[in-house]
C-alpha cells in the first residue's frame, strides 16, 4: 500500500489530510480560542507560529536525525520568543519548606531542549528540564532560619532551642511573584459531564481506602507534578550528600518489572542481610496522602536522595489540591480565583510533612538521616500544621532512644 | 430460501451453544437479523479489552444474559508505574449495572482495575450463583471486601487475587478467611500469594480440610513450612501449589514436609519459594518428574547449582519462570532435560545493579532455543545481546509467538560489533511468522521498524522503549502491521507526523500509549477533533497543556477507540476534548 517509505510521503499525507486543520482557518480558530485559556498569547501569534511550523515541515533539510530535528529547532526558536510573553507560572507555586534549605529557584519552563542538545541522542529530547530532582538539588541549600539536617545531627541542644523555626514546612511564595494567571475553567479538560461527589473519607484509624469515583479536581494552574523521576540514567546522580558512590539514578518504569516483584526482591535481600554496599534494590513506593485531597498519590522513595528532592516532588504533586481546597470552600469550581484570593491562600496555609514508621507512629519528616528515613517510612502524610503539633517532641525522643 | 422461518430458534440456539470463541460468535451475528438476535440472547461470555471502549449500558443492551464478564482497565505500562494513580479504570459502574441486569452472573475477571470494598460487597450480595472472582493486578480494596465475598458467596469456586494490592485492615471481627461459613465446601481454587498480611492458620486449615475439590492453593509468604505440611496432608489432591516462606532449615520440618509432599500424587504446578533455604529443595524432588509448571521467580535464595539439580529432574516441564541465578549453564541444562518446554521467563535478580551479578548472557537463550523445539513464549532479561544470537534464535524457533527481550541498559548495542540490533530483531520478525507479541530493547534505529512493518503481519502487540530516530519508525509500524492491536511506546523520538498520517489506523487498534515522546499538544487536539471515535487522553502532570505552546510535547498520551464517548471519571491530570463546548463543532 505504501509505495516509498520516506518522510516526504508521510508529509504529503499529512498536509493533504490535515492541511486544513493546521492552517486553522475560520472555525478552527475559534476552537483554538476556546481551548486556550492563558491570556498571554495572542491567537494570531499562535496561528503564525503554526504556519511557520508548516513551512518548516515542507522544506527538505538534511541534518542529523532527519527533518525532525530541523522542525524541532525552529520550533525551539519560536518558543523562546514566546517565552517572553508567557507569564511566570512558577512564581505562584506553593512550596513545602524543608529544614535547612530554601526552595529551589524558579525558572521559567522550557518546553524544548536548546538546539545544541539535538546533536546527542537524548533519552528525553523534548522534556522540560526537571529541576530539583536530577539537577542541582543542592545548589540552594542555605542556612537560613530553618534547621539543616547537619544541624540536627550535631546535637540535640540546638534542636531544643529552635524547635519550630519559622519556616519549617511552610508553603511560601517566591519573592518575585508576578500576577498569577487567571485561573479559569479549562475547556480542553475532562470536566464535562457530571462532577461526582466524593463520599467522605472513613474517619478513625483506618487508612483511607481509595473510593472509586473521585471528585473532579478543580482545573487550576498546576506546577509540574512528579511521577517518580524520569531522568537519564547516564547523567546519573548529582546528589552529593553521601560519601559512598551514589546509587544509579533510576528511570521510571525501567527495567519493566512489576512493583510486586520489585518489592519481593527488596524484602528478600533485606532478610538476607546483604551488606555489599551495592545500590539499594528495587523501588520503594509509599502512599502519600494529604488532608482534603480526593485521592492519594504514590512516590518511590528510592528515586530521591535527599529530603529536598522529596519535598520538591511532593510540592508539585500536591499544590493543586491546596488550590482546590480553596475552591471547594466557597468559590464554585469553575469560577476564577482572584489574584488577591490566591495570594491570601498561599501566605496563610501551613502544612507539615509527616510519615508513619515501622512502629506505626507518626513522625515529623526530616529529623533522621535520609537512609534511616526511607528504611523506616511506610507512608507519608501531608498534615495541616495545627494537627501536627506534638510530633516533634516524640521524634526527638525516638531519635535519642535510638542513639 | 427463507432462513428465518425454516429453522426453529431453539435449534439454532443449541447449535450456537457450541460456538465459544468471540470471533466466531461475532461472525455468526452478522449473518442476518434473526441470527443476530438469537446470538445476542445466548452469549454468555463477554470480554471487554478496554473498559472505556464500551459502556455497561451498551453491553447490557446488546447482551442481556451474560454469565461471565472479563474487563481490562489500565494500559499495560501501568504495571511499571507509568500511569499516575487516580487515572481511572474504576469497576464500580460495571458492578452496579450488572447487579441489576445480570442476576445470574457467575464469573468476574478483572485486570488492572480499581475495585472497592463496596463493589466487592455488592458482588457478594447480588449474584446468587457467583462462582469465580479473579482480580489480576487490581487495587482499591481491602480484606474487608474479601470478608464479604467469603461470607456471602455460597457457591464460590475460585478466588484468585494474583498480584493485586490488598489493604490489610486488622478487623476485630476476625480474619477474613474465617468468614467462610462452616458449611461452605465448594472452593476449588484459592490464590492469596499477593497478601502481605498474616493469615489465620486455623481458618485456612479448616477451610482446606472441608473443601474436597480444592485443586489450586497459592499461599502467601506468611505461611511457614510446618503449616504447609499440615495443609498438604489435608489436601493431597492438590494440583497447583504455591508455598510460603521457608527460610529456617529444620530437620523435623524437613521430614514432615517430605512425607506430606510424597502424598501429593496430582501436583503439577509449583510456585512461591520465597526465601527458601536451599536445603529444603529435596522435598520436591519426588514431585519433579510430574511437574509441568514451575515458578521460581521469587526464589532469590536459590543459586545456580541447586536450580540445575532441580530443573534437570523436571522432564515434563512446560512452563518455567526463574531468576537469572540460573545462568547460562542452568539454561543449557534446561535445554537438555526439558524437551517439552513451551514458555520461559527469566527475571533479573538485580535489575538496578550497575554491573552484572550473574553469568547470564544471550547464550542461555540461544541454548534453550536450540534444545527446546516447542518453545514459543519467551521473556528474557539480560545485559548483553548480539545480532548473531538473535538470528540464531529466530532460525531455531520459527514457531515463536511471544518474544520479549529486555536488555537492561537502554540503547545497548550489539556487544560484538557495536552496531544496532536492527538486523537481529529483523530476523525474529522475518522468521517467526506467527509472532503475535514483541518487546524490543537495545540500540535500535528506524530500520528495525521497517522490518517490523514489512514482516510483522501477525503482530498484535508491540512494546517499544528508547528506540528509533524519527517519525518514520512509527510510520512503518502503523502502516505495515495489519493486525496490530496494542502499541505502547516510551522514550522514543516519535512525533506528530506519523501519528496524524496514520490516524485512521488507530480506530482499528485497541489502544496506543506514548510517553516521553515528541507528540505535540496541537497534534493531540487535532486528532481528538478529527476522530470522534477515539478518546485522545493527554496525561500531563505539569498543568493544563493549553498554558504551554501547542508545539510543546505532552508527557503521556493514551489513545483508544471507543463507542461510548468521553469518560466522566478523569482526574485532574488527564486532558481531552470537551464535547459539551458551548461553541459546538462548527
Amino acid at each position: 500500500m505504501v509505495s516509498k517509505l520516506t518522510l516526504e510521503v508521510v508529509e504529503d499525507q499529512l498536509l493533504g489530510a490535515w492541511g486544513m486543520g493546521l492552517a486553522k482557518g475560520g472555525n478552527g480558530r475559534r476552537r483554538d480560542e476556546k481551548w486556550n485559556f492563558n491570556c498571554g498569547i495572542h491567537i494570531k501569534a499562535q496561528i503564525d507560529r503554526l504556519k511557520k511550523l508548516e513551512s518548516d515541515v515542507s522544506s527538505p533539510v538534511e541534518c542529523r536525525g532527519g527533518r525532525g530535528a530541523e522542525q524541532y529547532s525552529s520550533a525551539v526558536s519560536s518558543l523562546l520568543e514566546e517565552k517572553k510573553n508567557n507569564l511566570n507560572l512558577r512564581a505562584t507555586e506553593l512550596r513545602l519548606g524543608l529544614p535547612g534549605s530554601q526552595s529551589p529557584e524558579r525558572e521559567p519552563e522550557l518546553c524544548l531542549l536548546k538546539s545544541g542538545k539535538l546533536d546527542e541522542k537524548p533519552l528525553f529530547p523534548l522534556l522540560p528540564s526537571k529541576e530539583g530532582i536530577c539537577s542541582s538539588s543542592q545548589k540552594n541549600v542555605v542556612s537560613g532560619n530553618k534547621r539543616g539536617f547537619s544541624d540536627t545531627m550535631d546535637g540535640f541542644s540546638e534542636v531544643k532551642s529552635s524547635m519550630y523555626p519559622e519556616g519549617n514546612w511552610m508553603f511560601q511564595t517566591a519573592s518575585d511573584s508576578e500576577a498569577p494567571k487567571s485561573v479559569g475553567q479549562g475547556k480542553f479538560s475532562g470536566n464535562s459531564g457530571m462532577n461526582v461527589a466524593l463520599s467522605p473519607r472513613p474517619s478513625g484509624a483506618q487508612p483511607a481506602i481509595k473510593k472509586e469515583l473521585p471528585t473532579k479536581v478543580l482545573q487550576q494552574e498546576r506546577p509540574r507534578g512528579t511521577n517518580g523521576t524520569s531522568h537519564n540514567p547516564k547523567t546519573a546522580s548529582n546528589n552529593n550528600n553521601s560519601s559512598a558512590p551514589a546509587p544509579k539514578a533510576q528511570v521510571v518504569g525501567w527495567p519493566p518489572i512489576r512493583s510486586f516483584r520489585k518489592n519481593s526482591l527488596a524484602t528478600t535481600s533485606k532478610n538476607n542481610d546483604e551488606v555489599d554496599g551495592k545500590p539499594g534494590p528495587g523501588a520503594l513506593f509509599v502512599k502519600v496522602s494529604m488532608d482534603g485531597a480526593p485521592y492519594l498519590r504514590k512516590v518511590d522513595l528510592r528515586t530521591y536522595a535527599t529530603y529536598q528532592e522529596l519535598s520538591t516532588a511532593l510540592e508539585k504533586m500536591f499544590s493543586c489540591f491546596t488550590l482546590g481546597q480553596c475552591g471547594s470552600q466557597g468559590v464554585p469550581g469553575r469560577e476564577m480565583l482572584s489574584e488577591s484570593k490566591l495570594r491570601d491562600l498561599l501566605h496563610g496555609s501551613e502544612y507539615v510533612l509527616t510519615y508513619e514508621d515501622k512502629d506505626g507512629d507518626w513522625m515529623l519528616v526530616g529529623d533522621v538521616p535520609w537512609e534511616m528515613f526511607i528504611d523506616s517510612c511506610k507512608r507519608l502524610k501531608i498534615m495541616k500544621g495545627s494537627d501536627a503539633i506534638g510530633l516533634a517532641p516524640r521524634a526527638m525522643e525516638k531519635s535519642r532512644n535510638r542513639n | 430460501m427463507m432462513m428465518g422461518s425454516s429453522f426453529p430458534e431453539e435449534v439454532l440456539e443449541h447449535v450456537f451453544s457450541f460456538i465459544e470463541r468471540d470471533k466466531d460468535r461475532n461472525a455468526i451475528s452478522t449473518v442476518c437479523q434473526s441470527w443476530y438476535e438469537i446470538e445476542r440472547w445466548s452469549r454468555r461470555r463477554v470480554f471487554v479489552g478496554n473498559c472505556y471502549a464500551v459502556s455497561p449500558l451498551i453491553l447490557i443492551k446488546r447482551f442481556p444474559d451474560v454469565r461471565c464478564l472479563e474487563l481490562k482497565g489500565k494500559p499495560h505500562f501501568a504495571d511499571f508505574n507509568l500511569v499516575p494513580e487516580g487515572w481511572g479504570a474504576y469497576v464500580s459502574p460495571w458492578i452496579a449495572a450488572a447487579s441489576t441486569a445480570y442476576p445470574w452472573l457467575e464469573e468476574i475477571r478483572l485486570k488492572r482495575m480499581v475495585i472497592s470494598d463496596d463493589s466487592l460487597e455488592l458482588i457478594s450480595k447480588s449474584f446468587k450463583n457467583f462462582k469465580v472472582l479473579v482480580l489480576s493486578s487490581c487495587e482499591g480494596f481491602s480484606t474487608e471486601g474479601l470478608a464479604a465475598i467469603a461470607a456471602n458467596c455460597r457457591n464460590l469456586r475460585e478466588l484468585d487475587l494474583r498480584e493485586s494490592e490488598v489493604e490489610d485492615l486488622n478487623q476485630s471481627s476476625g480474619h477474613w478467611l474465617s468468614h467462610f461459613p462452616d458449611n461452605y465446601t465448594s472452593l476449588v481454587s484459592l490464590n492469596i500469594a499477593c497478601l502481605n498480611s498474616e493469615v489465620s492458620f486455623t481458618a485456612l486449615e479448616r477451610l482446606v480440610g472441608r473443601c474436597p475439590n480444592l485443586r489450586t492453593l497459592r499461599l502467601n509468604r506468611a505461611v511457614p513450612l510446618d503449616r504447609l505440611a499440615i495443609l498438604l496432608r489435608r489436601a493431597p489432591q492438590l494440583v497447583e501449589l504455591g508455598t510460603g516462606e521457608a527460610s529456617d532449615l529444620r530437620p523435623d520440618v524437613f521430614s514432615n514436609l517430605s512425607g506430606a509432599f510424597s502424598g501429593c500424587k496430582e501436583l503439577k504446578s509449583l510456585s512461591g519459594f520465597w526465601d527458601v533455604a536451599p536445603g529444603y529443595l529435596p522435598v520436591v524432588y519426588p514431585i519433579c518428574p510430574r511437574l509441568t509448571s514451575l515458578n521460581l521467580s521469587y526464589a532469590a535464595t536459590i543459586q545456580s547449582s541447586d536450580l540445575i539439580k532441580l530443573v534437570s529432574q523436571c522432564h515434563n516441564l512446560q512452563k518455567l519462570w526463574v531468576l537469572d541465578y540460573i545462568e547460562d549453564l542452568g539454561l543449557e541444562a534446561l535445554s537438555a532435560s526439558c524437551k517439552d518446554l513451551r514458555e520461559l521467563r527469566v527475571f533479573p535478580s538485580e535489575p538496578f545493579g550497575v554491573e552484572p551479578n550473574v553469568l547470564l548472557t544471550e547464550q542461555g537463550l540461544v541454548s534453550v532455543s536450540e534444545g527446546c523445539p516447542k518453545l514459543h513464549s519467551v521473556l528474557y532479561f539480560c545485559r548483553q545481546m548480539s545480532n548473531d544470537a538473535l538470528r540464531t534464535i529466530a532460525r531455531n524457533r520459527p514457531n515463536m509467538t511471544r518474544f520479549r527481550l529486555c536488555i537492561i541498559e537502554p540503547r545497548t548495542p550489539d556487544y560484538l560489533n557495536h552496531q544496532s540490533l536492527d538486523v537481529g530483531f529483523g530476523a525474529i520478525v522475518e522468521h517467526c511468522k506467527d509472532l503475535r507479541r514483541l518487546s524490543l530493547s537495545g540500540l535500535l534505529t528506524d530500520r528495525v521498524f521497517e522490518y517490523i512493518g514489512t514482516y510483522g503481519k501477525k503482530l498484535e502487540m508491540l512494546s517499544v522503549a528508547f528506540a528509533g530516530d524519527s517519525d518514520l519508525g512509527l510510520h512503518h509500524v502503523l502502516s505495515g502491521c495489519e493486525n496490530l492491536r496494542k502499541l505502547e511506546i516510551r522514550d522514543c523520538p516519535f512525533g506528530d507526523k506519523a501519528l496524524l498520517a496514520n490516524a485512521a489506523k488507530l480506530e482499528t487498534m485497541r489502544s496506543l500509549w506514548m510517553s516521553s515522546c515528541s507528540v505535540s499538544f496541537g497534534a493531540c487536539k487535532l486528532l481528538g477533533q478529527k476522530m470522534p471515535r477515539l478518546n485522545v487522553e493527554v496525561i500531563d502532570e505539569r498543568g493544563p497543556p493549553g498554558s504551554r505552546p501547542e508545539s510543546c510535547p505532552v508527557e503521556k498520551l493514551y489513545i483508544y477507540r471507543t463507542i461510548s464517548g468521553q469518560r466522566f471519571d478523569m482526574p485532574g491530570f488527564v486532558w481531552t476534548k470537551d464535547e459539551n463546548s458551548a461553541l459546538g463543532l462548527s
